[in-house]
């Protein structure tokens, strides 16, 4: 009745590079494109005195008014004839200068304020905060008009308190960056190593958090450009005939019925500025913190399975099995040589309870994932079968799979407390499994939620059913998440280490429970436990998995007193549930302490 | 509830204070004398005395703020430096076309932007590069161009809507909608995007949640999993991006009125920038701050009806 299946050997885990993040910039054509731009229209304006090929105010041309892009005006002509090339340069000079003032008094009042309020916390971190707040919900752009109001085109002052109004965005970025960096072990170890705390901050933090700074001035600067030219097409700031870019948008909106092409050149040089600016801030960004991953769980694409094994014999013939698997293979997308499980093949009878046991890692989660259908993403079934009720559910749409969830196989999973919508009450959870699964009006649908619930032994149903489920402790939860998984009268309950979160007291009240509905609703249960406690209490037969693989199949008496696999005998000899209880040693000096301690 | 409501009402009014004061401190601040500015050179000094005396600046700036907060507190920001008209009544005149231009694109990019975001989350792939590229640009447009070519397109080569103008809900809905049509577009088509984007960010991080699978594994709808569950708990998020755009349209506010002729707060605002007329520039800083505070309000409100633990608390 016991058989022992030998490992072959492991695949050895990724290695991942590293690389220094200007390396990463330098091989990101984007970012090469964007600090390209950036450089040409920095250059082209410093340099437009010398560079540009008219006069932006004096040299109009007016035998050539409002010309679309020649051979003598590159970008053609605006009213009045004069280049538009020209007046971009020139007006760059203006738009730039500003932009670049506003943001250095943002970097200069957000950054050394950041760093101080995420280094020393407690009140001037709250204070700094509390400011921060109501500064960003001040009207910027109504804060500079009233600055313009008094002291008109003086766009240095208007820049500077743009600055101060742009700082809090730099400020919070830069106080959790050093937040994130003030706990770790070498500022602790500059701490003790006397450091004054100006040393730490700026020669020990200020490094670390450099990268958010980057990426923040730059859309910072990003929003300061689209202020800045939003304020000089108001007709404030920067006045005419002296070119902005902001202005010559303005004069082409008068002009747009007769020359619509004079919007693309000033419109195109401010969009492609910021889109510059963000796509650098983006880019610094991946390349200093590495691209992001996305958890997601959605039904699994099932690549066509080839039943490369035969079902194994796992039982004796003649007592009906509800689900077959036999030689299941998971692996991941980008590696399909290395296997997370490799040839699993189990079989569970109607009305057994049978236990998948291993030690984390072993692909006994995996296991019931992909009976489910709903393996993590970027994984995929690399091959095997998977039959409940004789029917191949790995050849299945994925809407016949969905019709099967719930009504057939249903799933009680680990954490009861995170299985629960936070948002919505019990009641109405359950409420929308029963009446998909049955078919009911609402209040027919609450009389079975009500059942479902006393059936979990909850006391109080009606109080449990507008609970929310931050306030139920997590053996209700629990019992709570079991109900769920019975709305669809299912015959197959995959329970994915149940227990696990819980008290030992309340654990043992729901294997009790799990024994009682596997009479009562007729349930056959697929046990996934790390614990031979719970195999030993509740299971008929036993699965033990190891790197992916099954070692040993067992009815649960053979398997505790005759372990085969060594791996078994491992874990039956780690667990601490068998061990004789420890006796208080008959010793002299023990019975000293004793006294000792009274 | 009401309690949460007036917790942030009271946490919410000193912000009224705190940004009128911080306005004054601002003029006073601002080395050089703003009745000079406001006068220009060729002003004697003693025009510039009487301007002085006018405005208060001879006070010390705690009695100039104290004397405007108390008339301020009874309805009356002051008169016009410009043509001595009533700050208030102006500013509740143009309140109107404002509050309909920032309502209805809060609306209108909230809506579309949820949208695109929840579809682009689950479908993830194309489009979800899509809504990157898009809110990319979105942000890189300023909207005052875009105005100007929606006007271009949609009122002078098609002319489906006004290019310029604005029209009294009261005197016809029907004008009203058509007259902020491209409007809206101009102020919140670079802003969905924005929402979009933060949508699908919290949704992919809502729909990877145990509850998710629990509930997929038995056997809830994924149309209820999607619009259901995972977008109730991926909100809180996007509420808040909401809230902070929806600040920043006021901003927008003040360009878009002017590109489109509306005579809203916005537009009053810049008027009264180039007339140097200080008091109606502060009572619209207050107004702006007034409308800030309601939608902070209403996204704190948001937050109570999204997080049952909040609620409760």
């Amino acid at each position: 009745m016991s058989e022992v299946i030998q490992i072959p050997g492991n695949t050895a885990p990724e290695v991942s590079q590293g690389k220094s993040p200007l390396k990463v910039l330098l091989h990101n054509p984007l970012a090469i494109t964007a600090m390209s731009w950036l450089l040409l229209v920095l250059l082209g304006s410093l340099f437009a005195p010398v560079l540009a090929p008219y006069d932006p105010i004096a040299d109009s041309d007016l035998l050539n008014v409002l010309s679309g892009p020649s051979a003598s005006h590159l970008l053609g002509t605006d009213g009045l004839g004069r280049d538009v090339l020209s007046r971009l340069m020139f007006g760059g000079l203006a738009t730039l200068g500003a932009v670049g003032l506003a943001t250095l008094v943002a970097m200069v009042v957000g950054v050394p304020f950041g760093l101080v309020a995420g280094y020393r916390s407690g009140w001037l971190d709250s204070t700094t905060m509390r400011i921060v707040d109501i500064v960003l919900s001040m009207p910027m752009l109504v804060i500079v008009l009233v600055v313009l109001a008094v002291f008109s085109n003086n766009v240095f002052v208007a820049m500077v308190v743009l600055g101060m109004l742009l700082a809090p965005r730099l400020l919070r970025v830069v106080r959790s960056a050093t937040i994130a960096v003030r706990h770790e072990l070498y500022i602790d170890a500059a701490k003790v190593a006397g450091l004054g705390d100006p040393r730490i901050v700026f020669r020990h933090i200020l490094p670390r958090v450099i990268g958010p700074v980057i990426v923040q001035s730059a859309l910072v600067a990003a929003s300061a450009v689209i202020t800045v030219t939003g304020l000089a097409y108001l007709g404030l700031g920067q006045t005419p005939p002296a070119p902005s870019w902001g202005g010559m948008v303005a004069e082409a909106g008068t002009l747009v019925s007769q020359q619509p092409w004079l919007l693309v050149p000033s419109g195109a040089t401010i969009g492609l500025t910021v889109l510059a600016l963000s796509l650098m801030g983006d880019a610094v960004r991946d390349a200093t913190v590495g691209g992001w991953s996305v958890a997601h769980t959605a039904p699994t694409k099932r690549k066509a399975s080839s039943p490369s094994m035969p079902a194994e014999q796992t039982g004796p013939a003649g007592q009906e099995s509800l689900l077959e698997v036999s030689g299941v293979s998971v692996s991941r997308d980008a590696n399909p040589d290395a296997f997370i499980t490799r040839n699993v093949s189990l079989s569970v009878r109607k009305g057994e309870i049978l236990g998948i046991v291993g030690e984390s890692g072993s692909g006994k989660s995996m296991t019931a994932s992909a009976i489910l259908g709903l393996l993590p993403p970027s994984t995929h079934l690399a091959s095997g079968s998977i039959r409940f009720r004789g029917e191949e559910l790995t050849q299945m749409s994925l809407q016949q799979l969905a019709a099967l969830r719930g009504k057939e196989i249903a799933l009680v999973s680990q954490e009861p407390l995170v299985s629960l919508d936070p948002a919505y009450t019990v009641g109405n959870q359950l409420s929308e499994l029963v009446r998909r699964h049955r078919r009911l009006g609402r209040s027919a649908a609450r009389e079975i939620v009500l059942q479902l619930l006393a059936d979990v032994r909850l006391p109080n149903s009606e109080a449990v059913f507008r609970k929310y489920p931050h306030e139920l402790s997590g053996g209700m939860a629990q019992r709570v998440v079991i109900a769920m998984a019975l709305a669809g009268n299912p015959s197959l309950l995959i329970a994915d280490e149940p227990t696990t979160a819980l008290d030992v007291t309340v654990q043992a009240e729901i294997l009790e429970l799990l024994r009682a509905l596997r009479d009562e609703h007729d349930l056959t249960i697929l046990m996934v436990t790390h614990n031979f406690g719970v195999v030993a209490d509740l299971c008929d037969r036993v699965v033990v998995m190891k790197s992916g693989e099954v070692v040993e199949r067992a009815d649960v008496v053979t398997l505790f007193e005759s372990p085969q696999h060594p791996y078994t005998r491992d874990l039956l000899a780690a667990g601490l549930d068998n061990c004789e209880p420890r006796e208080v040693l008959d010793h002299p000096f023990a019975s000293d302490q004793k006294v000792a301690q009274r | 509830m009401y309690r949460i409501v007036l917790s942030r009402l009271l946490l919410a009014i000193p912000l009224l204070f705190v940004v009128s004061f911080l306005t004054f401190l601002l003029v006073n601040l601002i080395p050089g004398d703003p009745a000079a500015e406001l006068l220009g050179p060729q002003a004697s000094p003693e025009q510039i005395d009487a301007l002085r005396d006018q405005l208060g600046l001879n006070l010390p700036i705690t009695t100039q703020y104290w004397n405007w907060l108390t008339s301020a507190l009874s309805g009356n920001l002051g008169a016009s430096i410009y043509d001595g008209s009533s700050v208030s009544q102006a500013l509740s005149g143009q309140l109107p076309v404002t509050i309909s231009l920032v309502g209805l694109t809060i609306l209108f990019s909230s809506v579309v932007g949820v949208a695109f975001g929840v579809l682009s989350a689950v479908g993830r792939g194309r489009i979800a590069r899509l809504a990157d590229v898009i809110s990319l640009v979105g942000y890189a447009i300023p909207n005052f161009w875009l105005g100007l070519v929606l006007i271009a397109a949609f009122a002078v080569s098609i002319p489906l809507f006004p290019a310029t103008g604005y029209v009294d809900f009261a005197a016809s809905p029907g004008e009203w909608f058509r007259s902020l049509v491209l409007p809206v577009l101009t102020l919140g088509g670079p802003v969905v995007a924005n929402i979009a984007k933060q949508t699908r960010e919290s949704m992919l991080d809502a729909m990877g949640r145990d509850y998710i699978k629990v509930l997929r594994a038995n056997g809830a709808s994924e149309r209820s999993i999607v619009w259901k569950h995972a977008l109730k708990n991926a909100a809180a998020p996007v509420i808040t991006v909401i809230g902070l755009i929806s600040v920043g349209l006021t901003a927008g506010a003040v360009v878009v009125e002017q590109v489109f002729v509306l005579p809203g707060l916005g537009s009053l605002a810049v008027s009264a920038t180039t007339r140097h007329d200080l008091p109606v520039i502060t009572g619209v800083v207050v107004y702006f701050t007034l409308i800030v505070i309601v939608v902070n309000l209403a996204v704190d409100l948001a937050y109570g009806w999204l997080n049952p633990k909040e609620r409760k608390s």
